[in-house]
């Protein structure tokens, strides 16, 4: 009998790795196509007018969406949850045969439910419901995906050795339930085949609900998917990577057990604030201007925490590009979690509401927050888990620089052109009569689509130097020794 | 009392609960350091210490140490 020193079993953490750079590259790409296609409308002609079906606005931009979100951001955060979930729980998943088919069939179905995906929004299949676009047999699969990730997460909560669970943990539990609820109360749908007795494609569904209730449904369902895929399981990654790489502990654990039960308890009933002066109820429209109000607390509390891990060694983020993506992500993050309550306000959103604004705060949040974030985690992994430096810290730099850059002409842009919008959208003589007509609009805000067309290319040139720098590391960078992992992550020039 | 003085009495109060319980968990958390019942702040090193060969913050039963360090093959 051989007894071999027990490691730490990074083969699912890898694939999904290279998942989130692939679609991350995918969903950018197309995502910068759209602006374009915003900016010059003969851009939705790019392959001629033969193929003008697949490449137009309306049937790329879900495509555009559910792979940010269904695609870059959920392979980050699987890829981060096989890696994380081991360390801080300290058991290796080659120690559960169990556990680790369930890791690798969860990766397979998954990438069978991107091909699906991917397949049907090109050829115009989808439900039409934003963020909720897949058609039942889709649905069905995403289930059985969460159902595994499910059974891996309480699996190996349930061999742990360490008695606690770490605070990115808790996050990570919360992503699951969080979204297993709302993604099955909002896709309750019918299929209409079955329904009807073999009437119109097999694949098709109508929702289960209408109307208003249709409307509050699907906001409770894409104000938080806001909150459990893209803050909860974040916020996961960078209590655990931040303290990680500056070697400092959270700066306050029980500050972050608070802002724990606070963003779960308040994210849930900010939803409403999607749907002011709309036909919902007045009282849930205060509601959800109220709690999205309250819920800068909760957010704050975290990112705070995270800036003040650093008291003390700020000279690392000078030093770090990646904690420099970290640092930058914390603050986009208090940036855009101050940003949407004041959109959520009833006077605000009434300027804000239907305009460019709305557009402008969503890529801040995820540009700036979210995938800034999921680089850096992957970054971090990288060494730790190809056993190699990380290729190059002056293409991080570039990279960072650039992508920021991108940034911030995205959101200035989208705030100028929304508030412009809505002040134009309202503007009326002194009989009522509207002083602009829609197309007066169009024509003043084009300067500003290119600018965000612009910001957007510079982000996307930033994911493929990223995607390089990876490649490299994975191929090519310096052997390191596990010496070198204990803290800050070894970086070839 | 009509339906929509009791909602109003009911949010009032629900809030007014809530209220109590987040600030009842500040003073537990906080007190039972104090009161030296539980460290919440050691929980910070499970990141810092998490090699496989590191010792546990907490360890989940005694038992459970021998395992650490090998499989048997």
């Amino acid at each position: 009998m051989e007894n071999r020193p027990l490691e730490y079993d990074y083969t699912v953490a890898k694939w999904f790795m290279l998942t989130t750079v692939v679609l991350g590259i995918v969903g950018m790409l197309v995502g910068v196509i759209l602006a374009w296609q915003m900016a010059f409308p003969a851009v939705n002609l790019m392959a001629g007018e033969g193929l003008a079906e697949y490449t137009n606005f309306s049937r790329l931009r879900p495509l555009h969406t559910d792979s940010v979100i269904f695609g870059f951001t959920l392979s980050g955060i699987w890829a981060t949850w096989y890696y994380v979930g081991q360390r801080v729980l300290k058991v290796s998943m080659a120690e559960s045969k169990f556990l680790m088919v369930l890791a690798k069939l969860h990766f397979f179905i998954y990438l069978l439910v991107v091909v699906a995906v991917v397949g049907s929004l090109l050829l115009g299949i989808s439900t039409g419901k934003e963020y909720a676009d897949f058609e039942w047999p889709i649905d069905i699969a995403v289930v059985v995906v969460w159902v595994i990730w499910g059974m891996s997460i309480f699996g190996l909560i349930g061999i742990r050795r360490e008695k606690s669970l770490y605070i990115s943990i808790w996050y990570y539990i919360a992503t699951f339930l969080g979204i297993a609820m709302l993604y099955l109360f909002n896709n309750m749908e019918i299929p209409t085949y079955f329904a009807s007795g073999g009437i119109g494609a097999w694949y098709h569904s109508v929702s289960m609900y209408s109307g208003t209730n249709d409307a509050l449904v699907q906001w409770w369902y894409g104000h938080n998917a806001v909150a459990f895929g893209f803050t909860v399981p974040i916020v996961a990654m960078i209590y655990y990577f931040l303290p990680k790489e500056s070697g400092q502990a959270v700066y306050s654990y029980k500050l972050s057990l608070l802002a724990f039960w606070g963003l779960m308890f308040v994210y849930l009933w900010a939803g409403g604030h999607h749907l002011i002066y709309s036909t919902v109820p007045d009282w849930m429209q205060t509601m959800g201007s109220v709690f999205s109000v309250v819920l800068i607390l909760p957010s704050w509390g975290s990112a705070i925490n995270m800036l003040l891990t650093m008291k003390g060694e700020w000279q690392q983020v000078a030093s770090s590009p990646l904690i420099k993506f970290m640092i930058l992500a914390s603050t986009f993050y208090m940036f855009s979690t101050l940003e949407g309550p004041i959109q959520a306000i009833k006077s605000v959103n009434a300027l804000a509401h239907f305009t460019d604004w709305i557009v402008g705060h969503v890529h801040d949040g995820v540009l700036g927050w979210v995938a800034f974030m999921i680089m850096a985690a992957l970054f971090h992994m990288a060494p730790r888990v190809y056993k190699r430096e990380i290729y190059s810290k002056s293409l991080m730099n570039t990279q960072f620089w650039i992508q920021t850059l991108g940034v911030v002409l995205y959101f200035t842009s989208m705030w100028i052109a929304g508030i412009t919008q809505g002040m134009m959208w309202r503007a009326h003589d002194e009989f009522g009569n509207l002083a602009y007509s829609f197309i007066d609009t169009v024509t003043v805000l084009h300067p500003y689509y290119t600018i965000r067309a612009v910001g957007g290319t510079l982000y996307l040139v930033g994911m493929f130097l990223f995607a390089y720098n990876m490649y490299k590391t994975m191929t090519s960078s310096r052997r390191v020794e596990e010496s070198e992992l204990q803290n800050a992550s070894p970086m070839g020039a | 009392m009509d339906i929509g003085t009791l909602q109003a009495y009911a949010y009032f109060f629900f809030v007014a609960f809530l209220v109590v319980v987040l600030y009842s968990y500040i003073y537990h958390l906080y007190s039972s350091q104090w009161k030296g019942k539980r460290d919440y702040e050691k929980y910070g090193n499970i990141a810092l210490h998490d090699e496989i060969t590191d010792q546990p913050i907490e360890t989940i039963s005694k038992n459970d140490d021998k395992k650490v360090g090998g499989i048997n093959e």
